[in-house]
């Protein structure tokens, strides 16, 4: 193995010296301007469209998937290639159980049918990358098929409803990764680290039962919540363990789909969205203008925010599938994995936990994704565990919009929080009983996500917080607001209704957070209608 | 020859010696494409005290050849191809290393047609390899005539292949056994012409890690020995589970099965397949075959006619499932991380430099079959060929199992249809119409994954060897080998005696 380094490391100093042109650097560029979205939302209308996605997730194994080299990311450059791994004339690939293990229990928790016995085929193509000239993979007959993914949409920053949603998984397949190339301007060649090829990766194909980017992004969420509670692939888009392949296609209501283009190798969440929602409108365009869609793969460019065609369409692949004829077929019974014995290994998973939250605690399904998409509900359970019979409203609002907007602030998860959630359960049971007003908790919140050591109840009474529970007091207060502002009490009876939130705004000033603010507007709005009688 | 290093009537460097001088004297016969003496040396160096010290291993002292298609660590492993010609792997393949831990010393690689495609080791770039038979290095001692007659007299008779080299060696002497890799008869058909046995083993019996592959899965790395007692020698240390090759069995053989005494050969059933008796069929060869049948008769055994019905499509169907593989297989061979590479200053696109590499650095006959096997899986032709000869390999297994069913012990046929034909006829005929030829009575053991041997009768006319295959149920190696033994000591073969320089 430390030969092939030295084999490897030769090579690449040829690579140098010769001058090279990689299909990568051919890219045309059909679209160089970056669509009107704005103005491309009114024409989607018309139409409807259709995405289907494909996901390559590196399995997290200790070692590659047919050889023992390790997987690890950002090694130097060819030091983790065994000859396997190079393609060494004479070796042979040894299937690495863990990474079957690492599928099965992930197709499991995907609702697949587990095939008992799949099999390995040979998919050729010439890639400077891809040492064997064909990767090993599962065409006809994969590990698992036709399961389905439950995920929720919702984004905070559309105001729209969230809602459910379903994509159906029409395989999950084993195979290799490809090695790297790497196009340097500076040595007029390509050179290729061979580290990651051969890592295992699980294909997952899902049906085309998505509309559009938005969908693919709360799908693609779900997706890597999940592996990630299954442990089985790291997940980091950014490094490439997670990659996704977007077919989309346009077509007027009532009519079968459009030809669909691919978008190839998406590494973040925000490009997976962007991409999706350009190709549509793009396609929309292209066709309203009475052109044609081919059928062809796209790259997404991330500084243009637009998708480019990446080969020729005359380039038709034909992969020249092969059964892999140096593996036998995979038996899960041969190899001592029964899918009973896996099926109790997966975790809660979070379409379970939203459920529960709704059924058990009444949350509305925004809030339920709330807590389960950002992993706070962990939080939550240990809250409403420490006291169970706090008001479940007030815990979210408490927890969702301002402990999570300080944690914002600062980058910090809800795990990284000093606030442990006995404390937390104890603010919320002060407002739940009166003690302090909502916004005194808010200012308990902050000295102690600040560090302050002191008990909740100790600060409230050091700080004078204590609410007061006296109308008689908050009437008093009031009167004296309604008397020091004529003008403004004036212009409210004369039907100025606007002018009250700056009456409001004085009289929360004066209440000096230890009244109800509820109450305080309440009385206030009584007392200007009364003596408008 | 272990036999006699053991009981001390010859001693490793005596042995070493002979061999050493007899690569020197065939060296025209171009067996060897590379002679490894600095390792020998070294190796002869630790027999020799392990002898002293008497820390023997299981085949200490027995010169052995390798064919240049089994990765040798440190030594080139070229698959007589332009492609590896300077290829240096760094490991040893599970067979070799296996040879070599059990104490085997190498004299060298030996000659093959380029990639094993092939059937004369006539395709090798570094030039064909000559049958010591009818050559002029045979001493008259041995009270044959066999000059090569009525032809130039730059023709020979050809060795057979695609493993001729080490047949050639072993027949020569310069080695007591020696390696090749059998996918369609590559070492039966040149041990069947050189006058040696040639053993290819079950498929799944011995780990094909670090073969540098022709057809997967046929593909057996096979043993080609003067006696059966030393191929059997060698096939206890190289078979066996590998865990580097997941199609070796797991399971080990079954002892009770395996196991048989002599006397009961009288037990068994041998089976003649009418099919074997086929166009092209030498009149010798058929003699040879009838009185074979007659001896086993007369020793015991129970003499049946069988019948393979598919027999004849094997060569069919071979011609579509081994383009397949090749094409497949030598997708690697693309220049990049070894192996022959191009220079020119028209080589600036990834695609050109491909190109280059691979029509410059493969034969015909290799660029041939990745074409054909290109074509035959391409999607609108997967069904109508690779699939079809899916059915068709299928169908000749089965036809062997419902025979074995019938309880049919042993088969015996021919293994070439007549003895070495001169070179110059050979060629007359492509690469092509020369498989049909050549491979018609090997390639079904290889469809069928079968044990098959090649065991040396008697001479021609022409003072050329002829030899019959045994063939065996899948994995009962073991009777295989004791018919064959049994027969070897009826037959008397005479081997012949090299010249000394």
């Amino acid at each position: 193995m430390i030969n092939c380094g030295v084999i490897m490391n030769s090579f690449c100093k040829q690579r140098r010296n010769l001058p090279f042109w990689m299909p990568i650097t051919g890219i045309r560029a059909i679209f160089t301007k970056s669509l009107d979205l704005a103005c491309a939302q009114e024409k989607r209308k018309n139409w409807e469209s259709v995405v289907g996605l494909e996901v390559h997730a590196q399995i997290k194994t200790s070692s590659k998937l047919f050889s023992g080299s390790a997987n690890k990311f950002a090694s130097p450059a060819n030091s983790l290639v065994s000859l396997f791994d190079c393609a060494i004339p004479g070796t042979l690939p040894v299937l690495n159980k863990k990474a079957v293990e690492a599928a099965l229990l992930t197709a499991l928790a995907l609702n697949c049918n587990v095939n008992l016995v799949s099999e390995f085929d040979r998919k050729h193509y010439f890639y400077a990358d891809m040492p064997a000239g064909y990767q090993i993979t599962q065409q006809r007959l994969p590990l698992a098929s036709d399961g389905y993914l439950d995920f929720a949409v919702f984004s905070s920053a559309v105001h729209k409803a969230a809602y459910k949603k379903q994509s159906k998984i029409k395989q999950l397949q084993l195979e290799q990764d490809s090695g790297k190339s790497l196009h340097e301007e500076s040595c007029s060649g390509s050179l290729i680290d061979l580290n990651r090829a051969g890592v295992g990766l699980m294909e997952l194909v899902f049906e085309p039962d998505l509309k559009d980017g938005e969908e693919a992004v709360a799908c693609v969420s779900e997706l890597i919540r999940i592996l990630e509670a299954l442990e089985t692939c790291d997940c980091k888009m950014e490094e490439g363990s997670l990659r996704v392949d977007a077919n989309i296609s346009v077509n007027k209501p009532g009519e079968t789909f459009g030809t669909r283009t691919e978008v190839k190798n998406l590494n973040s969440l925000r490009a997976l969205a962007r991409s999706i929602d350009y190709e549509i409108v793009r396609q929309i365009e292209v066709l309203e203008k009475g052109g044609k869609i081919t059928n062809e793969t796209r790259g997404y460019d991330p500084q243009q925010k637009i998708t480019l065609s990446m080969r020729d369409k005359e380039e038709k692949q034909d992969y020249r599938y092969m059964p892999e004829p140096n593996l036998l077929p995979l038996s899960l019974l041969q190899l001592k994995l029964d899918p009973s014995d896996f099926r109790v290994r997966i975790p809660v998973l979070p379409e379970q936990e939203r459920t529960m939250l709704m059924e058990k605690y009444q949350l509305s399904l925004e809030t339920a994704i709330q807590l389960v998409n950002g992993r706070n509900i962990d939080y939550f359970l240990n809250v409403m565990d420490a006291l169970p019979n706090l008001p479940v409203k007030k815990v979210c609002s408490l927890l969702l919009t301002d402990l999570l907007g300080l944690l914002h602030k600062d980058e910090k998860t809800i795990q990284e929080c000093q606030i442990n959630p006995r404390q937390f359960a104890k603010i919320v049971e002060l407002v739940k009983n009166k003690k302090i007003s909502h916004s005194a908790s808010q200012n308990l919140l902050l000295l102690l996500y600040r560090g302050d050591l002191r008990h909740p109840e100790q600060v409230v009474e050091e700080e004078g917080w204590t609410m007061i529970n006296d109308p008689k007091q908050l009437e008093v207060i009031c009167k004296q607001i309604i008397s020091e502002n004529p003008k403004s009490v004036a212009a409210f009876r004369a039907g100025k209704a606007k002018i009250f939130k700056s009456l409001a705004a004085q009289l929360k000033k004066e209440c000096n957070d230890k009244y109800d603010m509820g109450d305080a507007t309440q009385t206030l709005k009584r007392l200007l209608e009364e003596k408008n009688l | 020859m272990l036999h006699q290093l053991k009981n001390g009537s010859c001693t490793v460097q005596e042995l070493y010696a002979q061999c050493a001088n007899r690569v020197q004297v065939i060296k025209s016969l171009n067996a060897y494409i590379r002679v490894t003496d600095e390792v020998s040396q070294v190796q002869l160096q630790e027999s020799t005290t392990r002898y002293l010290k008497g820390t023997t291993r299981l085949m200490e002292g027995i010169p052995i050849a390798i064919k240049d298609n089994f990765c040798t660590k440190n030594i080139t492993t070229t698959c007589a191809s332009k492609m590896l010609e300077n290829f240096v792997p760094t490991y040893n393949a599970t067979v070799v290393e296996r040879l070599l831990d059990s104490g085997a010393i190498l004299m060298g690689k030996t000659n093959l047609d380029e990639f094993g495609m092939g059937s004369g080791t006539t395709e090798s770039i570094f030039g064909p390899t000559k049958n010591i038979w009818g050559s002029n290095l045979i001493s008259k001692a041995n009270d044959i005539d066999n000059k090569v007659s009525g032809s130039q007299s730059d023709d020979f008779f050809i060795a057979g292949g695609s493993s001729g080299g080490s047949a050639v060696a072993v027949a020569a002497g310069s080695c007591s056994v020696a390696l090749g890799s059998d996918t369609g008869g590559s070492v039966r058909n040149p041990a069947s012409y050189c006058g040696v046995v040639g053993f290819k083993p079950s498929y799944g019996s011995i780990s094909r890690y670090g073969l540098i592959p022709l057809v997967n899965s046929m593909d057996v790395p096979g043993i080609l020995a003067r006696t059966i007692g030393d191929c059997r020698s060698v096939f206890e240390v190289i078979k066996g589970c590998d865990p580097k090759d997941s199609t070796t069995l797991q399971r080990t053989l079954n002892k009770s099965k395996t196991k048989r005494s002599s006397s009961k050969f009288d037990k068994l059933c041998v089976g003649i397949p009418k099919e074997f008796y086929c166009p092209g069929l030498s009149s010798e060869v058929i003699d040879a075959w009838k009185d074979v049948a007659d001896l086993l008769e007369n020793s015991g055994f129970r003499v049946i006619q069988v019948s393979l019905p598919h027999t004849s499509y094997s060569i069919a169907c071979y011609s579509v499932l081994n383009p397949c593989e090749v094409a497949s297989n030598m997708a690697r061979y693309d220049g990049l991380r070894y192996g022959y590479r191009a220079t020119g200053k028209d080589l600036n696109s990834t695609e050109s430099l491909y190109a280059a590499n691979r029509s410059h650095a493969l034969n015909q006959i290799v660029r041939g079959r990745i074409l054909a096997g290109n074509y035959f899986l391409l999607k609108e032709n997967y069904d109508k060929y690779f699939v079809q000869a899916l059915k068709l390999r299928r169908l000749i297994y089965d036809d062997y199992v419902k025979m074995w069913s019938t309880g049919v012990d042993i088969l015996l046929t021919p293994v070439t249809l007549s003895d070495a034909p001169l070179f110059s006829e050979f060629t007359e005929k492509d690469s092509r119409a020369q498989s049909a030829d050549q491979d018609y009575c090997t390639q079904p053991a290889n469809m069928a994954g079968i044990p098959a041997l090649s065991l040396p009768v008697r001479l021609s006319k022409r003072n050329l060897p002829l030899s019959l295959q045994l063939m065996a149920p899948h994995f009962d190696d073991e009777t295989l080998l004791d018919v064959a033994h049994l027969l070897e000591k009826e037959l008397n073969f005479p081997h012949p005696t090299v010249k000394v320089a």
